[in-house]
Parts: structure tokens; C-alpha cells; sequence
């Protein structure tokens, strides 16, 4: 939903426009602790992703995925434990599984294959958060912005003046 | 109120096919009830009304408006907001108005793709001049207008504000008699309900006690492939059934006939887009753990867009495919331009 979220500005060096925004999901367990790794190893990479903190890559619902581009990140980085080693057991193997059959969804609706990117990454690997990171920035840059708000405002420009985005019905709906 | 004193309402088919006017039809007798209690003022369907008589009408006089059908042309945006004038009450009647429906699957193409394709590249098309249709054409000195097609297909949620929202593929007889009662009765829920259970349908389906706890697939099947078992949940066999991720209200009846459910009615108030989160269930119940196994399964559905925003692609996060690489007031904007 839209609503009083504001959609984050460009940001970037002064002058240089556009740089891409990363959502990241990072599973505590494995990965987040692997950032945290990277970042008391003071090991350099760029300033794109912005993580959220997630119990297990198997919370990161699909819907997640979708609103994260929907708001306006040009990319999503999801990081679990390496299979086998999931916390829950086999929460890693449905995200496996739910990103194979997303990934095909998001290409149909013309979302590049590079936009979304998932990655074992394991609690000692800080330095494969800062290599993953800096080379999803870099495909980012090559495929440009997605920029969905500014595209939605592009084909609502085609109805009258005072549309508005429409909170999705269901989600507005009580019980009967 | 009309003369009679009776509440006036009114139905509208924007860009569907024609079956929620049949589903009010369906009513039968139950028609009877409702000419009894209201005045249908406006029906062009059923009832030679123009649009200059709705025009005529004071604003808010109509007690409840249902237009069924997505909001494709210019002609249907003007009606949506003609008929929120003059309503007290708008309802989304139908999947289409909800959610976009079907017709908003053309949200895969553009404006000229569907163009090209239906003027010139269908195959029982014969165009040597390539002719389209134009907004306007002079024609002996007269000014002939035909609406303008937009690229986008959109919920009509998207174009006016909706009080109500109707669901189904069409509506079922009874929720539409029910939601009638309401609006005649003026008990109605919360603005911005969907005149609905707010339950799964697996819920209703009377196949639930067949659905294991933990359902695991090898592959998915569609229905004309297999000989369906009555007796056993349709997921259970393969067959890509949308029943946990579809609010209830029609009583399941696709799965008493033995055909998956295909989402008709649209999401429960906790999901925001019904097909992503159908994708998630669905991948959950994949059998394989590792990347090659896991994609042979899911290959095993030929068209996920279509099957998992078969109804509700307008409505959905993302809405339309995106054209790449983007405009460039679009790189402009995205740049802080």
C-alpha cells in the first residue's frame, strides 16, 4: 500500500542522479549475522542495501517481494543459510522453491531476471554479504531504475485528474 | 427517492462479458423482490434508459449504483464517475470491477500490441490498409467520436471511490440477494467491505477433510489431464487449486463440480496480492530441495501470470508489465529529475 509511506527519493554522490536502491532480506540466523560479520571486519562495499532483519528466508513472503519493487526498490536481495543448514530446518528450501516460482512471475511482468537475487550466505562469510552486494549494484546499474512509482504515475497520467491509487479491496475489507 | 417512493438503484457493464448481468437475471424470482422494494432507475441492458435520463437525475438521488466490469475505455471512466454522482452508494459488482478481473490480463500488452494484433496480425484478419480505429473521424462534415482505448485495464477502485465490493465470477445469487437485503435495509458493514466471508474457501469446500497437513507434489496437473477423484482435495492431486489463498462466499462451488478453484472471489482481508501469495503456497508444497528438481515441478505450470492473477492482475502490486527500458520521464523522475 502506498499510503503515508513516502516513496524514497534518488539518492546517490550530489550530481550523479540516479543510484539503485536494494532491498535485502537477511535471514538472522546466517546471513544478517554475516553482515554483521562484514561490518566488524570493516570490510568496504557500497551503501545500497537497506536489510531488514527477518527470523528465517522462509518469512520473506512473496507479497514482501512485490512491495518492495512496488515502493520503489530497483532490486531485492533475499540471504538464508546454506541449504541444510536452516535454523527451522527447511525454511531455506521453500524460499528456494517460492523464488524459482516468482522469478518466472516477475519476468512475465517484465521485472528483469537480476532485480531479484537470492543467496546462501552463512553466519562466517561476511566477505560473500560485501562481494553479493557490490555485484548486485552493479547489475542494478547496467539495467537502470525500475522505478515503479514514477511508472505508475506515467500510466495513470492517462485517466482523469483526482484518481488515486486504490488501497487493494481486500485489504480495506472487514469481516461481513 | 423516485415518485414512488422507493430507493432508486442502478446496474452498469463496463468492459466484462456479460455475465454479471446474467448473475442479476439469475436472481429469478428473487427479481421480483427486488423491483418490489426499489426502482431500477438505470439498466441499459434491460431497460431502454439513456445516459442523458441518468444525467437528468440529482445528484446522490440513487440510493446504490453497481457497475460490474473492469474500467478499459474513456467511455467507462466517464460512467464510473457519472454514476458515483449520482449514488449514494457505489458497488464493485463482480471480479472484473473488484479486481480488474480477466480482462485486465491484456495488462501483459500494451495499447498497441493489442492494436497490431487484433487489426493486423490475427490470423483471420485481412487489413491491407492496416485501418484503426480513431477517436475521431470526420465523415461529411459531421464529427464521428469512439471512446479512447487506454493502455491500462484498471479495477474500478482505481478510477472512482467504491463503497462496496461485490465478488465473484459472477456473484452467486445468494451473496448478491443477501448484499441487496443489506443495501434496501441499510445494515451494512463498514465502508470499503467486501460483501463476503472473510474466511478461505477451503474452508466451505466440502473436500477439506481430505487435505493432508502437509501437502507435498511431484507435479501439477490441470484438470483435463486426469481423471479427478470427487472424493479427495484437488490440491492433494495435483491440481492447481487457489481455495487457501481465495475468500469464501460462493460455497466452493467449483470443487463440488470437481474443477479447481480459480480465485474467482479474490483475497481475504490479510492478503494485499493474491497471487503472490498463492505463489507462495503453491511453492511450499513443491517436493524437491534442490534448485533443478524444484524448477521441473514449478515448469510443470504453463502459465503462472494467468493462473495466479487470473482475476486480480489490476489490482495486483505491480499491476501491468513493465515496458523496458523506461521512458525517459520516467529515468528523469527516477534520477530526482
Amino acid at each position: 500500500m502506498d499510503g503515508p509511506h513516502k516513496e524514497q527519493p534518488a539518492h546517490g554522490p550530489a550530481g550523479t542522479g540516479w543510484e539503485p536502491t536494494i532491498v535485502a532480506f537477511f535471514c538472522t540466523w546466517c546471513t544478517y549475522t554475516a553482515a554483521d560479520l562484514a561490518g566488524t571486519s570493516r570490510l568496504k562495499y557500497p551503501p545500497h542495501a537497506r536489510v531488514i532483519r527477518v527470523m528465517c528466508s522462509g518469512r520473506v513472503d512473496p507479497q514482501f517481494v512485490v512491495e518492495a519493487f512496488a515502493r520503489g526498490a530497483d532490486g531485492v536481495l533475499i540471504g538464508g543459510c546454506h541449504p541444510g543448514d536452516c535454523h527451522y530446518q527447511e525454511g531455506n528450501y521453500k524460499t528456494l522453491r517460492r523464488v524459482a516460482l516468482l522469478r518466472r512471475v516477475l519476468g512475465e511482468m517484465g521485472i528483469e531476471d537480476g532485480r531479484l537475487r537470492l543467496e546462501w550466505i552463512s553466519a562466517s562469510e561476511g566477505e560473500k554479504v560485501a562481494r553479493v552486494i557490490t555485484e548486485m549494484v552493479e547489475t542494478l546499474r547496467a539495467l537502470g531504475p525500475l522505478a515503479l512509482p514514477a511508472r505508475r504515475a506515467a500510466w495513470d497520467a492517462e485517466v482523469a485528474p483526482g484518481t488515486v491509487e486504490a488501497v487493494p479491496a481486500a485489504a480495506a475489507g472487514g469481516e461481513r | 427517492m423516485a415518485q414512488s417512493g422507493k430507493p432508486r438503484v442502478a446496474f452498469y457493464w463496463c468492459a466484462s462479458c456479460g455475465g454479471c448481468e446474467e448473475a442479476v437475471v439469475d436472481l429469478a424470482e428473487d427479481i421480483l423482490g427486488v423491483v418490489e422494494a426499489a426502482d431500477i432507475a438505470f439498466w441499459p441492458v434491460a431497460l431502454d434508459v439513456k445516459r442523458r435520463d441518468l444525467e437528468g437525475l440529482a445528484d446522490g438521488s440513487l440510493a446504490a449504483a453497481f457497475i460490474n466490469g473492469a474500467i478499459r475505455t474513456a467511455e467507462q471512466e466517464e460512467m464510473a464517475h457519472l454514476l458515483r454522482r449520482k449514488a449514494q452508494l457505489l458497488i464493485a459488482f463482480g471480479a472484473c470491477a473488484h479486481l480488474g478481473g480477466v480482462p485486465a490480463l491484456a495488462n501483459l500488452w500494451d495499447r498497441a500490441a493489442i492494436f497490431r494484433k487484433v487489426y493486423e496480425d490475427a490470423p483471420s484478419v485481412v487489413n491491407e490498409q492496416g485501418t484503426r480505429p480513431q477517436e475521431v473521424v470526420p465523415v461529411d462534415g459531421e464529427r464521428l467520436t469512439l471512446p479512447a482505448f487506454r493502455d491500462t485495464v484498471r479495477a474500478l477502485n482505481q478510477v472512482v471511490d467504491v463503497d462496496y465490493y461485490l465478488p465473484g465470477c459472477p456473484p452467486t445469487p445468494k451473496i448478491i440477494k443477501e448484499a441487496l437485503e443489506a443495501i434496501l435495509s441499510g445494515r451494512l458493514p463498514p465502508r470499503g467491505s467486501v460483501l463476503a466471508p472473510d474466511v478461505a474457501l477451503c474452508e466451505q469446500c466440502p473436500l477439506k477433510d481430505t487435505k493432508p497437513e502437509q501437502l507435498l507434489l511431484k507435479e501439477f496437473r490441470r484438470p483435463h489431464e486426469v481423471l479427478i477423484d470427487p472424493k479427495t482435495c484437488l490440491l492433494a492431486q495435483g491440481i492447481l487449486c487457489l481455495g487457501p489463498a481465495t475468500r469464501g462466499g460462493c460455497e466452493a462451488l467449483c470443487p463440488r463440480a470437481h474443477m479447481p478453484c480459480t480465485g474467482c472471489f479474490g483475497p481475504t482481508s490479510r492478503v494485499v496480492d493474491v497471487g503472490a501469495k498463492m505463489i507462495s503456497a503453491v511453492a511450499s508444497m513443491v517436493d524437491a530441495t534442490d534448485p533443478q528438481a524444484a524448477e521441473a515441478i514449478l515448469n510443470t505450470i504453463p502459465d503462472p501470470v494467468g493462473t495466479f492473477y487470473r482475476y486480480s492482475l489490476a489490482a495486483s502490486r505491480l499491476r501491468r508489465r513493465i515496458q523496458t527500458p523506461p521512458p525517459e520521464a520516467v529515468r528523469a523522475q527516477a534520477a530526482g529529475g
